[in-house]
C-alpha cells in the first residue's frame, strides 16, 4: 500500500506570537487548532484524527479533553514522539491512518513557551550514566557534526554563513519573523562562538508559539475552498551511535528517509521547486541536503553558497518563511513550520517577494533529537493538486 | 576548566554494574561478543550488532583518538570540550576532553583515559596523551 495521494493538507495555521508570557502551552495548542481548523473551513466536531507529540501538556488524554474534542467521532490518535521532526512523522502517519480507513479529518498540534519559562529536561534511555555528564546540548552536538564535516570536505564557516544570510533575505518580507534584518556572511562570522565552529548566527531562533494541520481525506479536501495540496511521499528513519562501531556524524538518517519519499512520490530532487528544510542550526541545513541528494556528499558548502538558496536568486529556495534561522522555532521543534510554508508555497500564499513561480511539487525535511547523538529524520514529498 | 566541577554518580543497574565495579579500580571496561567479534561501548547484555547474548567484558586499553569535537564556549559552569573519541579496540564513545588547554583539541589527537571522582564510581573522561 502507498499513501500516495491519499492524503491532502487541508488547514494550516502558525501563531503569529513569538513571546507568550501571557498565555498557557495548552492554549497556544487550542489557538493552533482553531486557526487550521477555520483555515481548512471545518469545525471541531469534524475531527476524528488527533496528533500530539512531548510538547502536547500531559500527552493524549488530557490535550482531547482540554480541547474538547468529540470523543464520539474521535477514532484514531497517534502521540510519536521524535523531537522536531514529529509533525513531519505526524503528517506521514495521518495520511496512512487516512489511507486505511481508520480517521478522516486528522488534526495536528504544536506549541510551547521556551522563552517563557525553562523547558523540561531531555529524556535519556539507557545510555545516560555513559552520556549525561559530558554536557551534550543541541549546540555542541550539532557543533561537533560540523567538525567533522569540515574536517573530512573542507567545508568553511563562509558557506555555512550563506544559510543563515539566505535566511536572512527571506524573513525580511514575513511580520511576524522575530529576525526580519538581512544579515552577511562577514555578520554571521562576527557573530560570538557558541560551540566551535557554530556562531550565534549559525544557530535558530527560540520562540514561543506553535502551528497546526489538519490532514484529510481526498474527497473531504476537494469540497473545501483551499487550494488543494497533497502528501505523495513520506520517508522516516532513525540513526545513533550504535555501539560506537564505524561512526560517522557527517551525515544524518535523511540518507535513508529521503530516498523513501523521493521513491513513494516517483520524483527526485531535481524536480523539487522549493525546499523547507528544518535549520535548527546551519550545518543541519547543509549536511540535509546532501544526504537528501540535492547535491553530493560533501558539496553542500559549494551547494549552499552565494546565494543559491534565496528565492528569485539561487537554484532551490529554502525556508522562505525566514526558517528557524529567523522567524519561528516554536518549542525549539522545527518540523511544524516546515510544513507550513511548505504549504503555502503550493498554495501560492507565500509572501509575493519570496513566492516561487509555478511551485507544483515542495518538499519539506527535518530531523528531531541531536544530530551528533540519536536522532530521527522525516522526509514529506507534497504536491499542489 | 574549572577542576573543581562537580559530577553525579552514575545510576548503575544490573546490566552495568560491573563496569563500574571495574572503574572503581581504574578499569575502562568494553564489552565483545563472542558470537560475532565485535567491540561496543556502552555495555550491553545483548550485542547490537548480531543480537547474541554471548558478551563479555574486556579491559580496554583506554588509548583513543579524536573523532571529533566541540568547544562549548557557552555554560554556566564554564567552557568545556564535548568530544567523541575512538577507542584502540574500535568503538567510539562521548566523552569530554580535560585537564588540558582546551584551544588546543584536535581531530585526530591521540587521547588516553582518565578518571573523575564522583559520590559513586568514578567516570571516565579522555586527556591528550
Amino acid at each position: 500500500m502507498t499513501i500516495k495521494g491519499k492524503a491532502y493538507i487541508a488547514g494550516i495555521y502558525e501563531h503569529p506570537t513569538r513571546h507568550a508570557p501571557d498565555k498557557s502551552t495548552a492554549q497556544l495548542h487550542a489557538e493552533v487548532a482553531k486557526g487550521a481548523i477555520e483555515d481548512a473551513g471545518l469545525t471541531k466536531d469534524d475531527i476524528d484524527g488527533y496528533f500530539c507529540a512531548g510538547d502536547a501538556p500531559g500527552g493524549l488524554w488530557p490535550m482531547v479533553d482540554y480541547l474538547g474534542l468529540n470523543t464520539k467521532k474521535l477514532r484514531h490518535v497517534d502521540s510519536t514522539e521524535t523531537g522536531g521532526c514529529s509533525y513531519l512523522i505526524h503528517l506521514g502517519h495521518a495520511a496512512e491512518a487516512i489511507a486505511a480507513g481508520k480517521c478522516s479529518v486528522a488534526l495536528v498540534t504544536l506549541a510551547g513557551k521556551p522563552r517563557t519559562g525553562p523547558m523540561p529536561p531531555r529524556a535519556s534511555g539507557a545510555e545516560a550514566d555513559f552520556e549525561l555528564a559530558y554536557g551534550a546540548t543541541t549546540h555542541n552536538a550539532y557543533g561537533m557534526c560540523a567538525m567533522r564535516h569540515m574536517h573530512d570536505y573542507g567545508t568553511t564557516s563562509e558557506q555555512l554563513a550563506w544559510i543563515k544570510v539566505a535566511a536572512s533575505h527571506h524573513a525580511q518580507y514575513n511580520p511576524h519573523a522575530m529576525l526580519k534584518e538581512v544579515v552577511t556572511v562577514e555578520d554571521v562570522l562576527n557573530s560570538p562562538m557558541i560551540s566551535d565552529p557554530l556562531h550565534r548566527m549559525d544557530c535558530c531562533v527560540v520562540t514561543d508559539g506553535g502551528g497546526a494541520m489538519i490532514v484529510t481525506t481526498p474527497e473531504i479536501a476537494k469540497s473545501l475552498k483551499k487550494p488543494l495540496v497533497r502528501l505523495i511521499g513520506h520517508g522516516e528513519a532513525m540513526k545513533g551511535p550504535r555501539g560506537g562501531k564505524d561512526l560517522d556524524l557527517t551525515y544524518s538518517a535523511g540518507v535513508w528517509s529521503g530516498p523513501r519519499a523521493f521513491e513513494e512520490a516517483g520524483v527526485t530532487p531535481k524536480d523539487i521547486k522549493y525546499a523547507s528544510i528544518y535549520d535548527s542550526f546551519t550545518i543541519t541545513v547543509l549536511m540535509q541536503l546532501e544526504d537528501l541528494g540535492f547535491c553530493k556528499k560533501g558539496e553542500g558548502g559549494k551547494f549552499v553558497a552565494d546565494g543559491n538558496l534565496i528565492s528569485g536568486v539561487g537554484k532551490l529556495p529554502f525556508n522562505t518563511d525566514g526558517g528557524g534561522l529567523c522567524s519561528n522555532h516554536p518549542v525549539n521543534r522545527g518540523g511544524m513550520t516546515k510544513i507550513l510554508e511548505a504549504v503555502r508555497q503550493l498554495r501560492g500564499e507565500a509572501h509575493p517577494k519570496v513566492q516561487v513561480k509555478n511551485c507544483d511539487l515542495a518538499i519539506a525535511h527535518g530531523t528531531g533529537g541531536l544530530l551528533g547523538v540519536r536522532h530521527a529524520a522525516s522526509t514529506c514529498i507534497l504536491e499542489r493538486a | 576548566m574549572s577542576e573543581a566541577k562537580k559530577y553525579n554518580a552514575p545510576v548503575t543497574n544490573p546490566e552495568t554494574a560491573p563496569f563500574w565495579e571495574a572503574a572503581k579500580a581504574g578499569k575502562f571496561m568494553i564489552k565483545r561478543c563472542t558470537t560475532c567479534g565485535e567491540a561496543h561501548y556502552f555495555p550491553r547484555a545483548i550485542c547490537p550488532f548480531c543480537f547474541s547474548d554471548k558478551t563479555v567484558w574486556e579491559e580496554s586499553s583506554g588509548e583513543a583518538t579524536v573523532y571529533t569535537y566541540s568547544l562549548m564556549r557557552k555554560s554556566p559552569t564554564g567552557p568545556y570540550a564535548i568530544a567523541y573519541v575512538t577507542l584502540k579496540e574500535g568503538p567510539s564513545l562521548q566523552t569530554n576532553i580535560v585537564d588540558c588547554d582546551l584551544e588546543t583539541v584536535k581531530i585526530g589527537q591521540k587521547v588516553k583515559v582518565v578518571w573523575k571522582p564522583t559520590d559513586g564510581a568514578p567516570l571516565p573522561f579522555f586527556t591528550p596523551a
